[in-house]
């Protein structure tokens, strides 16, 4: 099961042959009737863990069921930020563990998920954005996550067609900006998980749909219905985004999320116009560029839950009123492309890397939002608790029992940041 | 932009509602009585179900009322409204199909 | 070989004025064109097929097709410096006297472009190539590699100015709407208009008709189509029930048969009118849609596919028809049905040469193909295509023969022009966004509705109904039905028609090939250069998925959307994994149908209109005094009031002392109000908030808190008891919708047993702050019905009476530490009450005062603020609060979380008061709080400051904050670490001024 290398060299060799020589970059497994872990979900963050079980754990009897084509979901759907700037300890242990695998997966994985530290900029549109922001760049700070404060005329620098005039209902007043942040290729994350993963021995299993979890007399995971048979497990981890709660019914687990549809736009592509990520919560909207060209924009959810990954033309509008406050120079150009996704968002908008009542079951779920710039650091650490049956000390604090007790990881009442 | 029937005003659309979750979660009666598993059930637990959800919409820009409808999650489509109190209606067994 | 640029436009003939010339600039050179002319057909009829380099390898494109598809010919139009449009299609952009198009996406020139080196050097470039490479070293991606890909992307230019024009929007509702005024549409439009609903039509395009505008021969009830067409038009226009809506694109299909129409009000003319903005946003709830979409033809995939001159049949078809325009002077047409065989003869007959015709089929028979051998083309069925040749302009073409399944080489045609149909593609893009059900016609080879979601119907070519006496049918019925719901058996209009009979026979995939096919690429996907190889080596790399396939190559991601190419992809690729069609998957058909501007979208949400201003009844009077402000939540609330040139500090501090040594007045009017009425209001009140209200006796008020049922506190403010049944609650500025909505929750749903009712009278009172030593003496002698007496009014005391004659409720509460009044009148005698007391206070120093002073007032007394000095996750215990809380409660909301472990730990953080050693600093809000000093990140943090001023009253700094076990700590010091150091703090009570309330109580 040699991989080949993806390189230069190699890509220019093989275009003696017309590129005919290449090889499936993750094999057409069939399900075998038993693994020593299953992982439910082929997004990058289940791909991701099945990488790290096998790379890390030594696990290699490992199989990721997807019930559609592997990446297909919020992986391939969101707008591809990637920060850690997040006010509590425990977040940000836990995404700049992301942000500093980002920096180097493209090499370990040789396959290019293009991760861009372009900056992310947040805005801060009143006094108590201002205060909020310093308040996450000075945590920051103090817990080696880069994050600076910049007045209206540095953000304008940073990002030259921001608008920082007063002819806004809400001006902007400043910015925090992570330089660290930026985006990544999201398609690439979930093929470069998923080549890495296949070449360490891990079956990755597409159009194969969980419809039942069987437990044994002593209430542990014993095996998954699929339509595609029974396979036999002692470990499950479900990494199933705004499917999780479906998913974890089948085991008899109630875990608290509800799921909302996530709307996301892109224009037409032009030529390089827009230098960095910009946020606002305020106005509600994202923007950056793709390499693509095109710009790509987002923002908050719909109101109401709903699995149809599609959302309300106002959200869009709003959105759109939004960046055109913004970014003036923009109105000309056109929307080329909306969707939406299914985001899965617990009570604190933190999410859960648990175990579960049900021995044997693991869950990898709750990221709103946010989940994409978590990808690595989240598959890294579910590896672990699915490994050792305990959580590594990063998710120790992102249990399901926070809710029970009282321990939130509270980023959204404590900044009233999107995240 | 979905149209919502308010029970006391009628078909309105979306931009009039405030959502108000999943319905038929009344508080419990003496909260000190129940344990902390059972008081976070209440605090936090939904049931998320992609199918068939009783939820609550309140006419915030409209009447003010509270009142709650069955939808379906996976269409978006409403397939019955009724006033807070009442029970769930039966629907016809093709659409109680829930998961 | 080219014939004389003029020669191009037909004598007579489509719907262009010939007398009416029209000058324009295509990279800047000058063109004529003629009214009624897009820029497609003007450069069309000039000669010019090269309008365009493709994304990736940069070949030489010109323009494919006649309509919104086409995924070529993309140009900038600018009017001026602002108003710059890139990546429109050519085909789509109506022409007008002077208008500047440029090329996009070539350097330096159209005909030059250095970018084709690509193209040389496109083995290296194969799909996905860039996942492969680009790693090493890692920090090159971001300096080197990405910047070079994302200047080599892209398409247009992006404007640099702001967009000066306007945008609007309208909300519309209708009976029927129908999407599309082709045939289909206008018959669907004529029945449903008939059976008296409200009707609305709207085309993407400049003139209703659809393809009857390109029909040269049909007869409709004896009209010819075109006077056919302006017939049924002048009938809907007639009728003021009929809505009609040209230059709209139906863009997105939403849930509940919600439409979003993009209307394009302007961009054709010459000078806009000022008075009308430039596109209009519909958003159209129907009670039933009649999409009437059409088709679109189908390319042909075969090497070198691509170079410019090679176009659809159709598209030449209409150029010659609708524009009077020859596509060229020679053409081939390669063809798999009888359609482009009309095309043939039409070209003829407009004195093109037809040089061949290739037939895809093994045989071409039937009147058609027979009509056009007797007009002397040369018919050849059983071909296929080797090759084409041409740089910036086709100019021969290669044929094969398909013999007992292998292939001969067959003639070389010079030519300027190669026409291809491949049959038709039904548009069912906004069927398939309402989600409606897709079923595989393999006779149509096309994917056509069949189960449909919302109350709509699809009518004509959209659902695979091409014959042009069944389309009008077709939409006929559609619109009775549509029209008429509840009716069944209506009788059904037909339309008597005369016409060839069109069929249906489509090509699906790669034209047959030699084993060895010849170098040149075949295109899939024009204009992202996605090629038969691309799709051949996704499959292979294992992405076999149609989505996989799409994101892996990039096909269909272009800003056609793959309208030309999708369908054809899905061919080769099930044909790769020799599984059936539907079996690949389709991908997702997403809104919108074709771009829609971000301006449109947003249309008058600009500025002021973003969201609404909420002012006071002092706004104006603040303003005059040159107050300035700050946006809380929706309102403007006058910050700080400068005199001369103080900066805010010296303002603030001027403001601070007036109040702390005379009187200040401040405008609390952005309270939120919510009147509790019943006999249970108590009892309600008692049931939300922490507090104990049955002892709160009439004429008192109490500071309240409430709670989120998880603990933590949501909101505080002062709540009187105005009557036995009767509470005047105060809210947060920003809380009083939630607040509100909140009680109105419990009161319905929880507790509807309860007599209780509430109204927001936020807006009802204009809420007058005096504050300090001298409040009393402004006041006494305007206050009416109350004895404001320190003896008669202690603190806290609410009373009704009258101030200069108006109604008023009164309060003695104070947010500064000082004595205090909170003087509410009704909104509209709120700024001659202020204007009142501000006279009368002035012999004993009132100042006014904005909301950064009354922050510094507060925190000197220690009071928080919800959202500053709590975060969400404060309970009223860590925020110093428990007093509040009723003593033998039993219940309320938020008691039982509570009562949870973590609730009672030690280290819960706790609001201190936090005082800098060095009086001159003021610590940063947000700055963390360190037990250790000189620690390295990651440090241990245990609090962070919340809120943090300048204090000239007390002569030094002041800060509040919450730190671990904080009230544990008081006397000890601590560290805020900042980038230059640490900085020591000591920990202190929260009060900081006067904690005795000597004052307060004064």
């Amino acid at each position: 099961m040699s991989r080949q290398s993806f390189s230069a060299l190699s890509l220019i060799l093989r275009s003696l042959s017309r590129h005919s020589s290449w090889q499936k970059q993750w094999r057409k497994a069939e399900p075998k009737a038993e693994y020593d872990a299953i992982i439910v979900g082929g997004g990058g963050h289940g791909l991701g863990a099945a990488y790290y079980l096998a790379k890390e754990h030594g696990m290699t009897n490992i199989a990721v069921l997807e019930k559609g084509w592997i990446g297909g979901g919020n992986t391939g759907r969101n707008t591809t930020i990637i920060r850690s700037n997040y006010l509590f300890n425990e977040s940000a242990a836990l995404y700049d563990h992301s942000v500093k695998l980002w920096e180097g997966l493209s090499q370990a994985l040789n396959y290019n998920v293009m991760f861009s530290p372009r900056g992310v900029m947040m805005l801060a549109h009143t006094v108590h954005d201002i205060q909020v922001f310093k308040r996450h760049v000075h945590a920051n700070r103090c817990n080696g996550v880069d994050n600076e404060w910049l007045e209206p005329q540095q953000a304008k620098e940073f990002c030259p067609p921001l608008n920082i005039e007063n002819n806004i209902r809400y001006p902007v007043l400043g910015a925090a900006l992570q330089r660290r942040g930026g985006t990544a290729r999201h398609d690439a994350v979930a093929w470069g998980y998923a080549r890495a993963a296949d070449a360490v021995g891990v079956d990755i299993i597409e159009n194969c749909e969980v419809i039942g979890i069987r437990r044994g007399t002593n209430g542990a995971v014993e095996a998954l219905e699929t339509t595609r048979g029974i396979i036999r497990s002692r470990k499950v981890g479900v990494s199933a985004a705004g499917h999780t709660s479906v998913v974890m019914r089948m085991a008899g687990v109630h875990v608290p999320l509800e799921s909302y549809p996530l709307q996301a736009l892109v224009s037409e592509p032009v030529k390089p116009i827009f230098p960095c990520v910009v946020m606002s919560n305020t106005i509600h909207a994202y923007i950056s560029q793709s390499d693509k060209g095109e710009l790509v924009i987002g923002a908050g959810t719909d109101a109401y839950t709903s699995y149809t990954q599609r959302g309300a033309l106002h959200i869009n509008t709003h959105t759109l009123d939004a960046i055109c406050e913004l970014f003036p120079n923009f109105r000309r150009l056109r929307m080329m492309r909306n969707w939406g996704g299914i985001v899965d968002v617990t009570p604190d908008r933190s999410p859960i890397i648990a175990k579960t009542e049900v021995p044997g079951l693991y869950v990898n779920c709750g990221w709103g939002t946010g989940g994409f710039k978590a990808t690595p650091g989240s598959a890294h650490v579910f590896a672990w608790t699915i490994a050792r049956d305990e959580p590594h000390p990063i998710n120790a604090p992102f249990t399901i029992e926070r809710f029970r007790d009282g321990f939130l990881i509270d980023e959204a009442a404590a900044a009233a940041v999107a995240h | 932009m979905l149209i919502i029937d308010c029970p006391y005003c009628g078909k309105r659309p979306e931009i009039e509602f405030s959502y108000g979750g999943q319905a038929h979660l009344a508080r419990p009666q003496q909260p000190a009585q129940l344990d902390d598993q059972a008081w976070a059930e209440f605090l936090y637990m939904r049931t998320n179900i992609k199918g068939v959800y009783a939820e609550r919409w309140r006419h915030a820009r409209g009447c003010g009322r509270f009142f709650n409808a069955l939808r379906d999650t996976t269409t978006d489509h409403f397939l019955a409204f009724y006033k807070t109190g009442e029970p769930r209606p039966t629907l016809p067994a093709q659409h109680e199909r829930t998961t | 070989m080219n014939a004389p640029i003029d020669g191009l436009r037909t004598p007579s003939g489509g719907l262009v004025d010939r007398t009416r010339r029209i000058s324009f600039s295509f990279d800047g050179r000058s063109y004529e064109g003629i009214e009624g002319d897009t820029l497609a057909s003007a450069l069309l009829a000039n000669g010019v097929h090269l309008t365009g380099r493709s994304f990736k390898y940069h070949r030489p494109r010109g323009i494919l097709a006649a309509g919104s598809e086409e995924p070529n010919a993309l140009v900038t139009v600018s009017r001026d410096a602002a108003r710059v449009t890139p990546n429109l299609r050519a085909t789509q952009v109506e022409l007008y006297a002077g208008l500047i198009a440029e090329s996009q996406n070539r350097w330096p020139s159209l005909e030059r472009d250095f970018g084709r080196i690509n193209d040389l050097l496109s083995a290296f470039f194969p799909a996905g190539f860039y996942y492969k490479t680009f790693m090493w070293p890692r920090k090159a991606w971001k300096a080197l590699y990405e910047p070079v890909i994302r200047r080599a992307a892209g398409l247009g230019r992006a404007p640099t100015h702001a967009d000066p024009d306007r945008y609007a929007q309208r909300y519309a509702h209708c009976d029927v709407l129908v999407v599309g005024a082709g045939p289909a549409g206008i018959a669907a439009a004529l029945t449903a208009a008939a059976s008296g609903a409200r009707v609305m039509l709207c085309d993407e395009t400049a003139q209703f008709g659809g393809s009857l505008l390109a029909d040269g021969g049909a007869l409709i009830d004896g009209l010819a189509a075109q006077a056919w067409v302006r017939q049924a038009i002048e009938s809907l226009q007639s009728n003021r029930r009929v809505t009609l809506l040209k230059r709209t694109t139906a863009f997105g299909y939403f849930p509940h048969n919600f439409v979003g129409l993009n209307e394009r009000l302007n961009d054709h003319c010459e000078k806009p009118p000022q008075h009308q903005p430039r596109e209009r946003l519909w958003q159209v709830r129907a009670k039933q849609v009649v999409l009437a979409t059409g088709a679109i033809e189908r390319p042909l995939v075969f090497p070198g596919n691509d170079r410019p001159g090679i176009l659809l049949a159709g598209a030449a078809q209409t150029y010659l028809n609708r524009y009077g325009v020859r596509v060229g002077t020679r053409a081939v047409i390669v063809t798999s049905g009888d359609d482009a065989y009309q095309t043939a003869l039409d070209l003829k007959a407009a004195g093109i040469v037809v040089a061949a015709v290739a037939d895809l089929r093994p045989e071409a028979i039937g009147a058609l193909p027979e009509a056009v051998r007797q007009a002397g083309i040369e018919v050849l069925p059983a071909s296929t295509v080797l090759g084409t040749e041409g740089d910036l302009r086709v100019k021969a073409i290669t044929l094969g023969r398909v013999e007992a399944g292998s292939i001969q080489p067959g003639q070389r045609f010079e030519c300027d022009v190669v026409l291809m149909s491949g049959g038709f593609t039904p548009s069912v893009h906004l069927f398939s966004q309402s989600r409606g059900k897709l079923q595989w016609s393999d006779a149509l080879k096309a994917f056509v509705p069949a189960v449909s979601a919302e109350q709509e119907r699809s009518a004509g070519a959209c659902r695979g109904v091409y014959d042009l006496g069944d389309v009008l049918a077709d939409g006929a019925a559609a619109g009775t039905a549509a029209g008429e719901p509840a009716a069944t058996g209506a009788a059904q209009r037909r339309f008597s028609v005369s016409a060839p009979k069109r069929g249906s026979e489509s090509y699906l995939g790669v034209l047959p090939q030699a084993t060895s096919p010849s170098g040149d690429k075949s295109f899939v996907d024009w204009q992202h250069d996605v090629t038969t190889r691309d799709l051949a080596l996704a499959t292979r790399e294992g992405f076999q998925s149609i989505e996989h396939v799409k994101r892996y190559t990039t096909m269909g991601m272009a800003t056609d959307q793959g309208k030309t190419s999708n369908l054809n992809a899905m061919a080769i690729v099930a044909k790769s994994l020799a599984v059936a069609i539907p079996q690949v998957g389709l991908t997702t058909f997403r809104m919108p149908y074709t771009p829609v501007t971000f301006g449109s979208m947003a249309g008058t949400s600009r500025g002021d209109l973003f969201d609404p201003v909420r002012t006071t009844p002092t706004h104006a009077w603040a303003q005059a005094r040159g107050a300035v402000f700050e946006n809380v939540a929706l309102w403007k609330r006058a910050r700080y009031f400068p005199r001369g040139n103080e900066d805010m500090h010296a303002a603030v501090a001027r403001e601070c002392r007036a109040v702390r040594n005379a009187c200040g007045i401040f405008d609390a009017s952005t309270l939120g109000k919510i009147e509790v009425v019943g006999p249970d209001a108590a009892e309600f009140m008692n049931r939300l908030y922490v507090n104990n209200w049955a002892n709160l006796g009439v004429g008192r008020s109490r500071y309240g808190i409430l709670l989120r049922e998880d603990g933590f506190i949501y909101d505080d403010g002062v709540v009187a008891r105005t009557a036995a049944d009767r509470f005047h609650v105060t809210t947060t500025t920003g809380g009083a919708p939630r607040v509100l909505g909140l009680m109105e929750d419990y009161r319905q749903t929880e507790w509807p047993d309860l007599k209780v009712w509430l109204t927001s009278t936020t807006e009802q009172w204009a809420v007058i702050a005096v504050q300090g030593p001298n409040a009393r003496l402004v006041l006494e002698s305007m206050v009416e019905g109350i004895d404001i007496s320190a003896a008669a009014w202690p603190h806290m005391s609410v009373a009704r009476g009258k101030i200069c004659g108006v109604p008023m409720l009164l309060f003695r509460v104070s947010f500064t530490g000082e004595l205090g009044f909170e003087i509410n009148v009704p909104s509209d005698y709120g700024q001659s009450v202020w204007e009142a007391v501000f006279a009368a206070g002035r012999q004993h120093g009132i100042t006014e005062y904005g909301t950064e002073t009354m922050h510094v007032l507060r925190a000197e007394k220690g009071y928080i603020i919800i959202g500053q000095d709590t975060d969400g996750t404060v309970t009223p215990d860590d925020a110093g609060l428990t007093w509040a809380i009723g003593k033998n409660k039993t219940d309320f909301v938020g008691k039982r979380s509570l009562d949870r472990a973590s609730m009672k730990a030690a280290d819960r953080k706790q609001l201190v008061g936090l005082r800098a050693k060095q009086p001159g600093v003021v610590l940063e809000e947000g700055a963390q709080v360190a037990e250790k000093p000189g620690q390295q990140p990651p440090m241990i943090l245990i609090g962070h400051v919340t809120s943090s001023y300048a204090s000239s009253v007390l002569g030094h700094s002041i800060a509040l904050g919450l730190v671990a076990g904080g009230r544990a700590r008081i006397g000890q010091t601590l560290y805020v670490p900042m980038p230059n150091g640490d900085l020591e703090v000591e920990v202190t009570s929260p009060v900081f001024y006067d904690p005795t309330g000597a004052r307060i109580n004064g």
